[in-house]
């Protein structure tokens, strides 16, 4: 069994309490680092670490803190990311509801080396009791001085405030969340500047995950060498991983990377397997936006090797034979669901999410669901297969933020692997509306190494 | 008959606003929205926004265009009951269209239709990061999942026994 870091007390009976979260070994951190840490030290500790941010990107979060501009006698903010909208993610949403002072405690230490006054958190509008929740936290934290003037006499001030989203997964995008934040639509902003330089307010700004700022935590308990040890090259650390689809025990697991994809889904410690003794035939391992894989290239790489929980090797192979850790949502399909159809799902998602400052997206998404519609529903042409391909192609790369992308990327990998599929939508429109095409030959051994 | 909250709900209105520097009033205004659709009939109508926008100090332009931007403020009037279906990927892989079929089966409502008593409204929504919990669907503050015909019974009663009972 893997080391958990951050969900190790999540199951202690009233850990949302402030007391027992205190008494669990609750706000170590923060006594650690005012007491002992410069703002600067923080930051290193962060950095030897190794920890790359949890949202999705995976970029070094030691790193981006260095980018954050210090002009003096400008105000710098930290805004925690909470607007989990990827389809196939729930683990922000976990954390934050079984153990939000985790996230708290996070945030004032991640504050004080950012030298944020007043952080934000941005949570999604449709989690509105979560909001109570972090509100009760805060204002607990805030009665025994965690929060406030002057905390534990270090000089360093903070408040920590709540701001509900109102639906728009856009909204994850940090400059359209900034934008949101500030109490407008949330279109994403051309960058640069970065937030870094010019953020909330048009101030210095970092923007993180939830997942990424709970890690703070273990990271200053334990300091940033020990916490590097943990998992694999650079994927350091634990991962929070939201399984869900068609699979026995669907929930949020905390993984420290070094286990096979294979024994994530069928051993009974995680996902436990597939229902109904069907077989496994595909899933999307980091959230609806990365590429969706094929039963075969999912539990090895196209090199043979086994392919496992971790940011390098479920990259392995690019997008040919490849995919992403992404935002940690394992979408599971069995041998009965239909690629076309869930496709389309999430290409109905993306043009409904599409805030339509850019002409490629806001076209592009909806031109997409309308032909995989028309496949589905028996009346697509053969033709209409390479035009979705061309038309995904034109949108990735030819927009202001990376929802271009994402809509992309999964039409992208379906038609990559799939395309078989695809085509018997084409030539057998009657039968597919009463059937779904199986498992084919996806879970069959590779002859080859995938061009 | 001008629309106002109640002065609890003005003082609720100036903490929102407390939470962000001097100048930055405008922040608070999806906060506020949701506060405004929650009081006034679970809709934002025109009215509502322009007083929002007094509250502000904002042009009633600078409500409007972020009121139509994000999907949870309804622009148009919606049932006692709003009954949100997440239909997305994980929630379609387990189920998510026999709910929508059963909802309509129950209540002859398609998406976006309100029952004729006004009693519910169903919408279809995109994913509510509640993927591990699928089919799900939302109702006011609360999550509903794991859904089956059962517990749609069991929900759609419960709505009914409610509004009886405020009679």
């Amino acid at each position: 069994m893997g080391r958990k870091l951050l969900l190790e007390k999540a199951q202690v009976e009233n850990i949302r309490s402030y007391e027992v979260y205190r008494k669990q070994g609750g706000y170590r951190s923060v006594e650690k680092a005012l007491k002992t840490l410069s703002p600067d030290q923080v930051t290193e500790e962060v950095k030897k670490s190794g920890l790359r941010g949890r949202g999705g990107a995976g970029f070094p979060t030691g790193m981006k803190w260095s980018f954050l501009a210090k002009p003096t006698g400008v105000p710098r903010y930290l805004v925690v990311n909470a607007d989990e909208s990827e389809p196939g993610t729930f683990k922000d949403r976990y954390l934050m509801e079984f153990i939000p002072h985790l996230l708290i405690e996070g945030m004032i230490t991640s504050s004080y080396a950012l030298g944020s006054n007043r952080s934000y958190i941005y949570i999604r509008g449709e989690y509105a009791w979560i909001t109570h929740i972090l509100e009760q936290a805060i204002e607990e934290a805030r009665q025994h001085g965690w929060l406030g003037k002057n905390i534990l006499g270090s000089g360093f001030d903070c408040d920590i405030y709540v701001q509900r989203g109102a639906g728009a997964y856009i909204c994850g995008e940090e400059t359209a969340l900034l934008e949101s934040l500030e109490g407008k639509r949330g279109n994403p902003r051309i960058k640069p500047p970065f937030p870094a330089v010019k953020g909330l307010w048009g101030c210095p700004t970092v923007v993180n995950n939830v997942e990424t700022i709970a890690a703070l935590v273990p990271i200053i308990n334990e300091g940033g060498e020990e916490y590097a040890k943990i998992g694999v090259g650079k994927s350091t650390g634990t991962k929070l991983i939201s399984a869900c689809g068609n699979i026995n025990k669907p929930g949020v697991y905390e993984i420290d990377m070094t286990i096979s994809v294979e024994e994530f889904i069928f051993s009974d410690e995680y996902c436990g397997g597939i229902p109904q003794g069907k077989k496994l035939k595909a899933c999307i391992p980091g959230g609806s936006s990365v590429p969706i894989l094929p039963a075969n290239l999912l539990l090895k790489t196209a090199k043979g090797e086994t392919r496992m929980m971790n940011y390098e090797s479920l990259a392995d192979g690019g997008f040919a034979s490849g995919s992403m850790m992404g935002s940690g949502g394992f979408i599971v399909m069995d041998d009965s669901q239909c690629v076309v159809r869930h496709t389309y799902t999430l290409a109905r998602f993306y043009r409904h999410e599409s805030c339509g400052q850019c002409s490629p997206c806001r076209e592009g998404t909806g031109w997409m669901e309308k032909i995989l519609w028309n496949l589905e529903t028996g009346k697509g042409r053969s033709s209409d297969i390479d035009l979705l391909w061309d038309i995904q192609r034109k949108i990735e790369g030819n927009t202001i933020c990376p929802l271009g992308d994402a809509a992309a990327w999964p039409v992208a990998a379906a038609i990559r692997h799939f395309r078989d599929e695809f085509e018997w939508h084409v030539t057998h429109p009657e039968e597919a509306q009463k059937r779904n095409y199986g498992l084919a030959h996806y879970a069959d051994p590779l002859l080859a190494p995938v061009a | 008959m001008k629309l106002s909250f109640t002065s609890e709900q003005l003082q609720e209105v100036q903490r929102l606003i407390s939470r962000y520097p001097e100048g930055r009033e405008k922040s608070a205004l999806i906060p506020i929205l949701h506060l405004a659709q929650d009081t006034f009939g679970g809709w934002l109508s025109t009215e509502v926004m322009d007083y929002v926008a007094s509250l502000l100090q904002l042009k009633p332009i600078e409500v409007y265009e972020v009121a139509s931007f994000y999907s949870m403020f309804n622009l148009s009037p919606v049932g006692k009951n709003l009954l949100e279906v997440c239909q997305t990927g994980p929630c379609m892989l387990n189920g998510s269209d026999s709910i929508v079929e059963y909802i309509y089966e129950r209540l002859g409502i398609g998406p976006g239709e309100t029952t004729k008593d006004g009693q519910f409204t169903l919408k279809t929504v995109e994913c509510l990061g509640a993927c591990g919990y699928a089919p799900m669907l939302q109702l006011g503050e609360h999550y509903k999942e794991h859904l089956t015909k059962e517990k749609i019974d069991a929900l759609i009663e419960s709505c009914y026994a409610k509004s009886a009972a405020l009679n």
